[in-house]
């Protein structure tokens, strides 16, 4: 009985613990708060995520505090397990976190129904991932519509055809794969999945961009190649990228770095 | 549109779930086949069924029949009015039939059926399956020249001609017979050296009434010989020039259908048209008498419903009314023991059924009315019954189908797991996820039932050829027709089944992908993304 008294405490008193230092983190961050102009863009304030195991339950947030400002790029790294995807997936509205707010353009949208959460991931956001996921059936330009269409309907879709699909060709061309519009993902190399990945993301013209280790399965030059684009939409359109990386190399390049150690913001 | 998309090119690129909906293919393609092939039976079931019978029936409970169907018709007429078309009477009789072949009497138990010649072509199709196309335009009971035989069926010669060669050789063996005796008998004078010819030609004689080509050749010749007729002028009946009553005899009564040495199909008559048979039946009134009498086959009919065929036997209804005793000699007034009326087409059966019980009360009168599909209820609720049985037993093995669909479509959606998350990141509702897979599955089922409607169409359409190539590859006789009378498998297409199935199988489907596609739908975007 003991025992499992003691496991149901334990988070509990963890996360008291815990918020005491994070609230820390967020005085830390005022005085930078204070030199920018505008309001952040997305901001988490005092985020809480634990999973279950099995029997045990595993805190991995325990109360981040997190704000991007409009047209930055911030790169979030942390040791494998700090939960750094988890927040990426948190500030993308994939998951809900168990206790803290996620705000978007001053409004908070952790708490939204599943559906407008849908509408926001469409359309607001735009998310690349380290394993690039695009669907195999289909060829990189139908990967690079998939967004637009679930966006539209059928008919208003199929009336928009030929908008969408210049846009996407554009898109491609930016990224560097006009030449590999109708090519199945499987014919690509990795750098260039990533390549359609990206242009994917910004078929919606996203407000944000969320990438989730876009070079972990890259070697270091394509990697590269990967940043220089995401530098480059950073700089060109103003877009604002949120990158987690484990790699310090690709996050030194962004405009900030939040490091993650075991589920607290350690600095900004 | 990306739904569609999706669902298109999984069924483009997931070879296994098209095997999988293969058993559908085939549950769709036999249900229409077999569908088809009852619809056809239980068709020519009717029309065979239907074929002898007329549409209302009144037929009295005993073998005496009841009085005066004159003025029974006269009210039927009332009553009826404009809806009918023909009306006749009948006696319906147990009789017994004996036949002379190669030498032995054979007996067949039969229903003599007494028909009026005028009237009784008004009220069923009976003539047209007789064999003799005159007496398919008109009934007649006097034995015809020759010329039996239809292009469907062929007889062997028969008719008068038969009948005088066959007279004839029968003399000529009684003659051989007599000489015979004569010659075996001490007090005669006899020839010794005919006695060899008089043992060949015996021997043949008795051969006679089955091989009919022999004396076909040499028997014209015999006639002048004949020495009855030379002697005794004035004898009463000769059959060779006059005919007893005539009878018309169901195909399967005066012959056998079998296979000969080689496997074909082959009717062995036992008597022909031309031929004499024996016919007894009891008398009316009681205690009933045996009455027997001879009379000339003069016609067979062939209505391929083997009941009929094997089972009926007409001769006049006068005649037959005579020799029963069915005429008051007093009043003149006889009687009968059916009344047989015909409709015009489109008339509600039921209705004047209904009309004529109220005219004639069974508690007053002593026959019952019927609809012919009264009378053959439990043959054509058989039929009913053995396709119904047959859908259902099908249709489970599409339901089996289905759980292949919902096993096939579970390990899609794991493998998909993937994408449907990433789906999902991108913004796609629950809802879409889950109509991918329902229209997945929905497009399965579609292909499946299509693929399956066309090869059941095409079988039944070429369904006799593919018969006979089985025939041809197995060596053995699919469709046997000494069992059926037909010639070729006969099937008729339902639109309404054909696209019942279809839809039923498609439904299937669907249902079957509606587990798989709730899962798909409840994936949670992160998991889904995590999963390896």
């Amino acid at each position: 009985m003991s025992k499992l008294a003691a496991l149901v405490d334990e988070p509990r008193v963890q996360s008291s613990k815990f918020k005491v230092q994070s609230s820390s983190a967020t005085l830390n961050l005022e005085p930078r708060t204070l030199n920018l102009p505008s309001a952040p863009v997305l901001s988490a304030t005092d985020l809480e995520k634990s999973y279950r195991k099995g029997k045990n339950i595993v805190p991995v947030l325990r109360g981040v505090d997190f704000a991007v400002q409009p047209g930055e790029f911030v790169a979030i790294v942390g040791q494998s397990g700090s939960g750094k995807s988890t927040l990426l997936h948190l500030l993308g509205t994939l998951d809900a976190p168990d206790a803290g707010e996620v705000h978007f353009c001053d409004q908070r949208i952790d708490n939204l129904p599943a559906r407008q959460r849908d509408v926001l991931r469409n359309q607001k956001f735009g998310m690349i991932f380290q394993f690039y996921h695009l669907l195999p059936e289909l060829s990189t330009l139908e990967n690079v519509l998939i967004p637009a269409m679930i966006r539209l309907g059928v008919f208003s879709y199929w009336r928009q055809k030929r908008e969408q699909a210049a846009r996407a060709k554009e898109l491609l061309e930016m990224v560097g794969l006009g030449h590999r519009l109708t090519h199945q993902p499987r014919e690509l190399s990795g750098g260039e999945m990533q390549r359609a990945a990206i242009a994917r993301a910004l078929i919606a013209q996203p407000q944000l961009l969320l990438a989730d280790e876009p070079t972990g399965n890259l070697d270091q030059k394509t990697g590269q190649e990967i940043l220089t684009i995401l530098r480059s939409l950073n700089r060109d359109q103003g877009l604002t990228i949120v990158m987690v990386t484990h790699d310090l190399s690709i996050a030194r390049q962004a405009d900030r770095i939040v490091k993650l150690v075991e589920g607290v913001v350690e600095r900004g | 549109m990306y739904k569609l998309l999706l669902a298109w090119r999984y069924l483009r690129t997931r070879y296994i779930a098209l095997a999988s909906i293969i058993s559908v293919t085939l549950g769709v393609g036999t249900l229409i086949v077999v569908n088809s092939v009852m619809a056809g039976f239980a068709r020519e079931m009717h029309v065979r069924l239907h074929g002898i019978l007329a549409d209302i029936v009144l037929e009295g409970h005993g073998m005496d029949g009841f009085a005066n169907p004159a003025w029974h018709i006269a009210e039927i007429r009332k009553v009826v009015g404009d809806d009918l078309q023909g009306v006749t009477a009948a006696v319906h009789v147990p009789a017994m039939i004996n036949m002379n072949v190669r030498g032995q009497w054979l007996t067949r138990q039969v229903n003599l059926i007494g028909v009026d010649e005028a009237t009784y072509a008004e009220v069923s199709d009976f003539r047209q399956y007789l064999l003799h196309p005159e007496n398919q335009k008109k009934l007649s009971f006097s034995l015809r020249e020759g010329g039996y035989g239809t292009k469907d069926h062929a007889l062997p010669p028969s008719g008068w001609q038969y009948r005088r060669l066959r007279v004839s050789y029968e003399r000529d063996y009684d003659q051989q017979q007599r000489l015979m005796a004569a010659a075996m008998n001490p007090g005669g004078t006899a020839d010794k050296g005919q006695e060899p010819g008089v043992g060949s030609q015996q021997s043949g004689a008795l051969s006679a009434p089955a091989a009919s080509e022999t004396p076909l050749a040499t028997g014209p010749s015999a006639i002048p010989q004949d020495p009855f007729a030379a002697q005794n002028p004035t004898e009463v009946f000769d059959p060779a020039k006059e005919q007893f009553t005539g009878i018309i005899l169901g195909i399967a009564i005066g012959s056998v259908r079998q296979r000969d040495g080689e496997g074909k199909v082959q009717d062995f008559f036992l008597t022909r048209p031309g031929d004499d048979v024996r016919v007894t039946f009891p008398s009316a009134g009681t205690p009933p008498k045996a009455i027997s009498d001879l009379f000339t086959v003069v016609d067979f009919y062939e209505s391929k419903m083997s009941e009929y065929d094997s089972g009926f036997a007409f001769v006049p209804l006068r005649k037959l009314q005579e020799m029963r005793g069915m005429i008051d000699p007093q009043t003149g007034i006889d009687a009968v023991t059916t009344i047989q009326l015909r409709l015009k087409p489109g008339a509600d059966l039921n209705a004047v059924k209904a009309k004529l019980q109220a005219r004639f009360p069974a508690e007053e009168f002593p026959y019952r009315i019927q609809t012919w599909r009264d009378m053959q209820g439990p043959l054509l609720a058989a039929v009913q019954m053995e396709t119904t049985l047959l859908n259902i037993l099908l249709f489970l093995i599409i339901a089996v189908a289905g759980f292949g669909i919902l096993a096939t479509f579970f390990m899609i959606v794991v493998e998909k797991t993937k994408d449907i998350g990433v789906l999902k990141a991108l913004g796609a509702p629950s809802a879409d996820v889950m109509s991918i897979f329902l229209s997945y599955g929905f497009s399965l089922g579609l292909v499946g039932s299509g693929v399956g409607l066309v090869g059941g169409l095409l079988f039944v359409a070429y369904i006799n050829q593919i018969a006979q190539l089985i025939e041809f590859i197995t060596g053995h006789e699919v469709f046997d027709p000494t069992v059926y009378y037909f010639q070729q498998i006969p099937t008729i297409v339902e639109p309404q089944t054909v696209i019942g199935v279809a839809i039923g199988a498609t439904l299937i489907a669907v249902l079957a992908s509606v587990l798989p596609a709730l899962r798909a739908a409840r994936l949670h975007p992160v998991e889904a993304l995590r999963y390896e």
